[in-house]
């Protein structure tokens, strides 16, 4: 085994990814799409009660684990070690795969993706696919291209499968409708599903489930070409692994003539003893599950046994302009098992929808801004590394250690300078800061100031000011009272009582 | 008079914890050496490893000279607690002075996104503490988590990110000596009991840095633990942060409201009187709060509570 062990820097970074397709950009700022959903009472409800439970169920298993410390460590260095030597270590993949009969795709960018799967599917001369969830292919706007194309892809995952019905879109890496209730469910699967009983047809989840299940399992016989994504892709044998709760995946993965199979680069493993760590760390912080029900791996074609015509598209789309920066690699260190939303007091209030990227939450906030690339200006992306109080709950449960909130603080500084590049003149934000670091460069300016802020506490009465504050201030004193100066500032004290002693 | 400070962050991380022995899932041989290797090349995936536990002093050393780091929010809005601080301190028998050329951490600036202005900021810093500790200073105190966790985790790197090498190494050690008022009560002066009397029924909110970045766990409900006439009581959900996080609440005002909603109504089930934290900048913000919606309940610092007597 080669063991890399540098990070090299300086690498020329690949292009960002592709916001024209897919999901990764939403329309508005973080903060004026966090507005409405903050109003949403149902939303508020949902969530609250969905993130409570998979955070004390997650916080039970992974107290059980004795050495839960250690297989984090072990997550991330293998992490690490697969992130400095990806090139060899895909090229590996690919050479396995190709020598057990599949074919690998590489695609830069979500476009490219979306046509060679397209290609794909038309080759067979299906006019369907079915689907296991992937978060691949719902950054890439899979379900939408081939929609245009006139080829319908069913999602066979229950929480997918009720996004996709009610013309939604995910909000949750893990639980993509965790946004809904049941009794919304119920009202979408009556909407929705033409041959659903209405009569019979409550909101208890067995009777959703059981509902589900009679509709897709038609969907499952008749389909003769899958579409996946892959937890783990593992180069030393080209084994593709898929992780999940349902059977749906299974049934994907085993029934129809054709695999295809999107997998983002940062994907690959470097052998099965790998897996070991990573199939402890997954399913307890993402389900809070000791392990998960269905784990199936492939190994490109069985003949006789399973599809024979096996595909996979190695995806690219701002990964390797990531990988290029070393903060930025270690985002994609991810294992999508979303426990970091679980934990995160903003995602807990806004939901996924605010953060415009089908990856919200902490980890989101990281990953999409390095993916598409920081503007330094009106994106809306440019808003997300703020999302975020840096509380740091998010590095604490992170299974591979992903320090997310100094990635958020890397981040903000690259907005701001992005911002100042690109302009001549200074954000009114970037002028206050100045400011404050000139006035704070200095002990002598630094008193004065504190001694002027003192006599601010005359124009505040019960909390609030007498005159309106100027924004950003307002946003303070909008929802708490404003803590009033005092008489004299601790230096000042100081001086008096203590002259000459400093 | 003790010299000794903390281990840097590379000396804490120790690499072999992850070899051999510590390990139960198997195939150490192979993981285990990768390990080792990938973790003395890259310190950083050890993240916050626990602090070493400090000798507390004996009975010979019991005057320290402690300089007063008093953060901007404690100089020009909260002095209260800067005073109580050194009402505390000097109760305790030790000696404690203010370098007055000090002025800010810069953690507003590092996390908004100004590290460059911060880098001076830190320099500022720096140079202050520096000569603190070279005219016989033995540890630099704040009472804030937010503001030592800053001094800890980001000046060095600040320092890098400029590209001034010296000034991170310097920073590292000037870092080494910096303590959060818990953690230099409890750590270093091998304190719990200080001698405050407290009759008020107080909550207890572990703000997100303190918690996090420094790790100084059950300390301060140690001290609490600690005080005369106090009724302590459980604040469910303690850990979740307030929702304050410095510019967070201004420029994502209405989530930093949302999740301040929840906090508030987690106090108000305590039925306490006083909230307490060792931020006074996370208590600004949950004080707000509280006092807007006119419930009663008000917030006081943790070396108020400690530094009082009555």
């Amino acid at each position: 085994m080669s063991t890399f062990l540098g990070m090299p820097r300086g690498r020329v970074p690949g292009p960002p990814a592709d916001t024209a397709v897919g999901q990764l950009t939403g329309e508005r700022p973080f903060p004026a799409a966090a507005r409405d959903a903050l109003a949403d009472t149902r939303l508020r409800r949902n969530l609250a009660h969905a993130t409570a439970t998979i955070r004390s169920k997650r916080a039970a298993v992974v107290g059980e684990v004795p050495d839960w410390e250690a297989l984090r460590d072990a997550g991330s260095a293998i992490k690490a070690d697969t992130m400095a030597r990806l090139p060899e270590l895909l090229e590996e993949l690919e050479r396995n795969v190709t020598a057990r009969g599949g074919t690998v795709h590489w695609a830069r960018d979500a476009a490219e993706a979306n046509r060679i799967v397209l290609d794909l599917v038309r080759a067979t001369g299906a006019h369907e696919v079915v689907k296991v969830k992937s978060m691949a292919t719902q950054e890439i706007g899979l379900n939408e291209a081939l929609e245009a194309a006139g080829i319908t892809a069913h999602e066979t995952d229950l929480a997918e499968l009720i996004v996709q019905l009610g013309h939604d879109k995910p909000s949750h890496i893990l639980v993509p409708a965790i946004h809904r209730g049941r009794s919304e469910i119920r009202d979408i699967f009556a909407r929705e599903m033409a041959d659903v009983d209405l009569e019979t047809l409550t909101d208890e989840p067995s009777v959703l489930a059981a509902a589900a299940r009679t509709h897709l399992r038609e969907v499952f016989l008749r389909a003769r070409v899958a579409v996946s994504g892959a937890n783990f892709g593992v180069a030393e044998t080209g084994t593709l692994a898929v992780v999940e709760s349902e059977g749906n995946g299974r049934m994907c993965l085993t029934l129809p003539d054709t695999l295809i199979t999107i997998m983002g680069i940062e994907k690959v493993v470097p052998t099965w003893r790998d897996l070991e760590v990573f199939l402890q760390l997954l399913p307890r912080s993402s389900t809070g599950e000791r392990m998960n029900p269905y784990t199936s791996t492939w190994t490109g074609v069985t003949p006789g046994d399973g599809p024979q015509d096996v595909h996979l598209v190695l995806l690219d789309n701002g990964r390797t302009r990531a990988l290029a920066d070393d903060l930025g690699r270690t985002a994609l260190h991810c294992i999508r098992c979303s426990a970091c939303l679980n934990v995160c007091p903003v995602y807990e209030r806004t939901g996924g929808h605010a953060y415009g990227s089908v990856y919200p939450g902490p980890i989101g906030a990281v990953l999409t801004p390095f993916l598409t690339g920081v503007t330094g200006g009106e994106d809306p992306n440019d808003s997300l590394p703020y999302a975020s109080s840096l509380c740091g709950a998010c590095y604490d449960v992170c299974p591979v250690k992903i320090n997310i909130p100094d990635l958020l603080v890397e981040l903000r500084a690259e907005h701001t300078e992005a911002r100042a590049a690109a302009h001549h003149l200074p954000s009114p934000e970037a002028a206050a800061m100045a400011a404050a670091a000139w006035v704070m460069g200095d002990a002598t300016r630094f008193a004065r100031a504190g001694r002027a802020a003192t006599t601010a506490r005359h124009g505040i009465r019960r909390g609030r000011p007498l005159l309106p504050l100027p924004p950003p201030l307002n946003c303070w004193t909008a929802s708490r009272d404003a803590p009033s100066p005092p008489a004299e500032t601790f230096r000042d004290w100081w001086k008096r009582t203590r002259g000459g002693r400093s | 008079m003790r010299k000794g400070g903390r281990k840097t962050t590379s000396q804490r991380v120790d690499a072999r914890r992850f070899c051999g022995e510590g390990r139960t899932h198997g195939h150490s041989d192979h993981h285990g050496c990768r390990l080792h290797v990938h973790v003395d090349r890259f310190e950083a995936l050890g993240g916050q490893a626990p602090l070493d536990p400090l000798d507390p002093l004996d009975g010979e050393e019991t005057r320290m000279r402690i300089a007063l780091f008093v953060t901007c929010l404690g100089d020009v809005l909260f002095p209260d607690v800067a005073r109580a601080t050194v009402t505390l301190l000097e109760r305790l028998g030790h000696e404690v002075v203010f370098p007055e050329a000090q002025t800010c951490c810069g953690q507003m600036h590092t996390n908004t996104g100004y590290q460059h202005d911060a880098a001076g900021l830190v320099r500022h810093h720096v140079d202050v503490f520096e000569r603190a500790l070279a005219e016989g200073c033995d540890a630099i105190v704040a009472p804030s988590g937010s503001c030592v966790g800053s001094v800890r985790h980001q000046h060095a790197a600040v320092a890098r990110r400029a590209g001034d090498e010296p000034l991170a190494a310097r920073a590292e050690v000037v870092a080494a000596r910096t303590y959060e008022l818990s953690e230099l009560l409890v750590d270093v002066l091998g304190v719990t009991d200080v001698g405050a009397a407290y009759p008020h029924r107080v909550t207890y909110h572990p703000t997100c840095h303190s918690l996090r970045l420094l790790g100084v766990g059950d300390r301060p409900l140690r001290l609490l633990r600690a005080v005369r006439g106090i009724d302590l009581v459980e604040l469910p959900a303690a850990d979740t942060c307030c929702g304050f996080g410095g510019t967070f609440a201004v420029k994502n005002a209405d989530t930093s409201t949302a999740i301040l909603a929840d906090k508030m109504s987690s106090v108000l089930t305590t039925r306490a009187e006083v909230v307490t934290a060792g931020d006074a900048s996370c208590l600004m913000h949950i004080g707000g709060g509280l006092s807007r919606l006119r419930t009663g309940v008000r917030t006081v610092h943790l070396a108020e509570i400690l530094a009082s007597t009555t």
